[in-house]
């Protein structure tokens, strides 16, 4: 059974931070589940996939976020407890449907959850998605640990349903990948089948329909405000005058810190874990007591500036600060000891910070940077595509997912990278707007999730560009999760469609469609080449399972390569593909056995031919 | 208890996780709060990745530069960058086979001389325990238990209050049964390791 599943309410498990957010809505009564899957959010739709198979939850990986939410909005307008997840630049994806589903509301509880990535641990932005929660008017929740994670999940079902509308659970990266004994509750049964009642002067957005149905929504706003003012997750604690307030992880860095510096009976914290709408009251009462505030947040002045508007209509004139210089920075995540300096700074305290050792005589550390895997096929298709378009004058577009570190020497093969999709439509720009080669490069799971709408532009408008499809079997990068194209019988499922990436180039109107292995090296480029030389649009489809992805399905027949005495040390090998399973045994190229999965590219490069299959023994 | 805040750096792969997950059971186990958090830069693909364990009572999950009690490290090379996170009172345990990185291989870098490495980090911190952890799983049956060696030698030192039984009733229970015997083996060799190996 898997272990979210363990019905044994009381007991304490060790629990990954998505993992408690998982199996708190699975105590909610979770029926129906949509992700498109991205870091830091992966591990809650992951549980909730594996928990799919042993359980009558619907869960689906669907082919973006704003499909994942729109289908989640019919669930739960069906009457069924529905979970949508997804990172935090999932919400621009959805944001079309969110801002609309916030006016028609739902029938049964719905949670969108946005899993944000302050300092970009994995992420090409660190927006602050709680500024969505003003957009559309929505509720927002945020916990600051991962057991109130937990109970932010099951919080979040019950008061979406009491409002009958979605409700925003925001997490960061540091409550996603945290773990802590997190005591089990009661699951409560789940919903699975629902009804739709037709109800189209509520439920069709047309413009007659929605100005009533903004009013509606401005009412249930006011109606959230007011639960947020009495909310439990809205809490103050101690009685001094120095005010703090603070949400999310912050409230952990502040009590140390108030602990620490043994200011406890000086200081009032209060901490906003339901932060929108924000309760005026309840901030009012606390700036009352309070003659100088301090708001720790990470990101943006969110409830900096709800804390300052609320003083002004106080006519409160104590001076409030959070975001600024000797303050705190908008950029990047906060920790422990910066939080406690800011406090100790801004309250005036005497305060000595951490010293960490003087490492002036440390040697310069040779860099770690992750790297695409030992005979990952990614490389090789660069690889050919550097050689066929050698001499040319070029740019290449790139899009997200493991083959966004190609852009890192020795492959350098990426130039611009925006968001999921972009190198399609990027490429259409770039083609008309320069006079360069312009050859793209994105993935299957990322062609499916927005490129194929780039690619249709791109053959309406006639572009001229080379689009590469690296068709590796699965999203590599947030931990090999299934795609349209994917074939579901690897994963022992079955009851699934499967969609094939070159019959939807090829109806797109893509003339020149070609399949390539990359691993055959020669092959490949000379069919590059062919691509190249098209005028318009013309697409490769490169196809090779991510070899991470085929060890882990037992799938991968490995045979390693030796390098012999034949080696006159030209370093080809190294410089021009750089796979990680070589490495340098004085001044001699050697192959790691063990990391070598066979795929045999170095072979077909070297120039001595010096690379070759070892002996089985 | 005030808290006690051990790093852990590791390259991906090396079943640093598993590590802390052991180490969070035994300290649930010793009715020791704990806290973790995790940053897997991509460590499937070759990156560093480091726990953070917080012992007792605080509520954060990270540990800023110059606040680990203890040091961790699977690999030299990433024990020698991670000592801005140390102070003078910090205890170092590394494991001293190198993992050189890849970049190494292409000549952006040199890989620091290990000698020169453990006098620096001795210099810094309270003490060094440097050994071969490779080595040592190997003799307890898998290479893959060097996680469990380097947590034999943390337990060692006495800084947590953690009992060597208790994390063997950990390694029991939360390790792989076909592992057990061997990361018993492992755990028993880490902790014959006593601070004076330098
Ligand atoms: S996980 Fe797969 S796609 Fe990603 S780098 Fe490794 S082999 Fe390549």
């Amino acid at each position: 059974m898997h272990k979210l599943l363990t019905d044994a309410p009381g007991e304490k498990m060790l629990l990954l931070g998505n993992e408690a957010i998982a199996r708190g809505a699975i105590e909610a009564g979770v029926a129906f589940a949509t992700t498109y899957p991205g870091t830091p959010s992966s591990e809650i739709s992951l549980n909730l996939f594996q928990i799919s198979h042993e359980s009558d939850l619907y869960f689906e990986y669907s082919t973006n976020e704003k499909v994942a939410l729109e289908v989640a909005a019919a669930a739960a307008n069906s009457g069924i407890r529905t979970f949508c997840m997804m990172k935090h630049v999932g919400m621009n994806v959805c944001a079309d449907p969110l801002m609309t589903l916030a006016y028609i509301g739902v029938k049964a509880g719905l949670v969108v959850l946005t899993a944000d990535d302050p300092f970009m641990f994995s992420s090409q932005n660190e927006q602050d998605n709680r500024y969505y929660g003003k957009l559309s008017g929505l509720p927002i929740l945020e916990p600051s640990s991962v057991e109130e994670a937990r109970e932010m999940a099951i919080a979040a079902f019950e008061l979406s349903e009491s409002l009958g509308e979605p409700v925003i659970l925001r997490t960061t990266t540091r409550i996603n990948h945290s773990s802590a004994f997190v005591e089990l509750g009661t699951i409560h049964p789940r919903k699975t089948k629902g009804d739709f009642t037709k109800d189209p002067f509520n439920k069709v957005a047309v413009p007659a329909v929605s100005r009533r149905l903004h009013v509606k929504l401005l009412e249930r706003w006011q109606q959230a405000q007011t639960i947020a003012e009495t909310s439990p997750f809205n809490f103050v604690e101690g009685d001094g005058s120095w005010g703090i307030v603070c949400s999310g992880v912050s409230y952990n860095y502040v009590a140390d810190a108030v602990n620490e510096l043994g200011i406890q009976a000086k200081t009032r914290i209060l901490r906003l874990g339901f932060s929108h709408p924000t309760p005026p009251r309840r901030v009012k009462e606390f700036l009352a007591g309070c003659a100088k505030v301090l708001v720790v947040e990470e990101g943006e002045p969110f409830l900096e500036e709800a804390t300052k508007t609320f003083a002004q209509e106080a006519e409160l004139t104590l001076p409030i600060a959070g975001k600024g210089e000797s303050l705190f920075s908008r950029l990047y995540e906060f920790d422990p000891a910066m939080v406690r300096g800011i406090i100790a700074g801004y309250f005036d305290l005497p305060y000595t910070a951490p010293r960490s050792p003087e490492l002036g005589d440390v040697p310069e550390i040779p860099q770690r940077p992750p790297n695409l895997c030992a005979g990952c096929s990614h490389r090789a298709t660069y690889y050919a595509v550097k050689k066929a378009a050698e001499g040319m004058d070029t740019i290449f577009p790139s899009d997200i997912g493991c083959y966004t570190l190609g852009f890192l020497p020795p492959l350098s093969m990426g130039d611009f990278v925006l968001c999921m999709g972009a190198s399609v439509s990027t490429a259409c720009g770039f083609s008309k707007a320069t006079d360069k080669k312009v050859i793209a490069f994105i993935g299957d799971s990322t062609f499916f999730h927005s490129g194929m709408t780039g690619l249709v532009n791109a053959v309406f408008n006639n572009h001229n560009f080379t689009l590469v499809i690296l068709d590796n079997g699965t999203t590599a990068m947030t931990g090999h999760q299934p795609h349209p194209g994917v074939d579901m019988t690897n994963l022992n499922r079955s009851g699934y469609g499967r969609v094939s990436i070159e019959a939807v180039v090829r109806a797109i109107g893509v003339e020149h469609v070609t399949v390539i292995k990359p691993y055959k090296v020669n092959k490949s480029i000379e069919a590059i080449k062919a691509a190249l030389d098209h005028q318009g649009v013309s697409v490769i489809i490169s196809q090779e399972m991510c070899t991470l992805y085929a060890r882990s399905l037992k799938q991968l027949k490995v045979r390693a390569f030796q390098v012999t005495d034949k080696c006159k040390n030209h370093r080809d090998c190294i410089n021009e593909i750089g796979c990680p399973a070589f490495f340098l045994d004085g001044e001699r190229v050697q192959i790691d056995p063990n990391a070598c999965v066979g795929c045999a590219v170095c072979a077909q490069i070297c120039p001595e031919n010096a690379i070759t299959p070892v002996k089985e023994k | 208890m005030k808290a006690t805040r051990l790093i852990i750096v590791a390259v991906g792969g090396q079943g640093n996780l598993l590590a802390s997950k052991v180490l969070g059971e035994a300290a649930l186990l010793s009715g020791l709060p704990v806290r973790m958090s995790e940053i897997h830069g991509m460590a499937q693909r070759g990156g560093v990745v480091e726990s953070a364990i917080v012992f007792g009572d605080a509520k954060s999950t990270i540990i800023s530069d110059g606040e680990a009690d203890v040091l961790v490290g699977f690999e030299p090379s990433e024990t020698l960058r991670a000592l801005n996170k140390c102070h003078q009172n910090t205890t170092v345990i590394t494991n001293m086979a190198p993992l050189p990185p890849f970049t190494v291989a292409i000549g952006r870098g040199t890989y620091p001389d290990l000698e020169q490495l453990k006098t620096l980090i001795r210099s810094k911190t309270k003490q060094l325990i440097a050994f071969d952890a490779v080595e040592m799983a190997e003799s307890a049956g898998s290479v893959m238990a060097v996680n469990i060696v380097l947590l034999g030698a943390l337990i060692r030192t006495g800084i947590l209050p953690i009992t060597r039984e208790k994390l063997e009733a950990a390694i029991r229970t939360k390790t792989k049964a076909s592992f057990v015997d061997v990361n018993l083996k492992a755990f028993a060799l880490g902790f014959g390791v006593s601070a004076d190996v330098q």
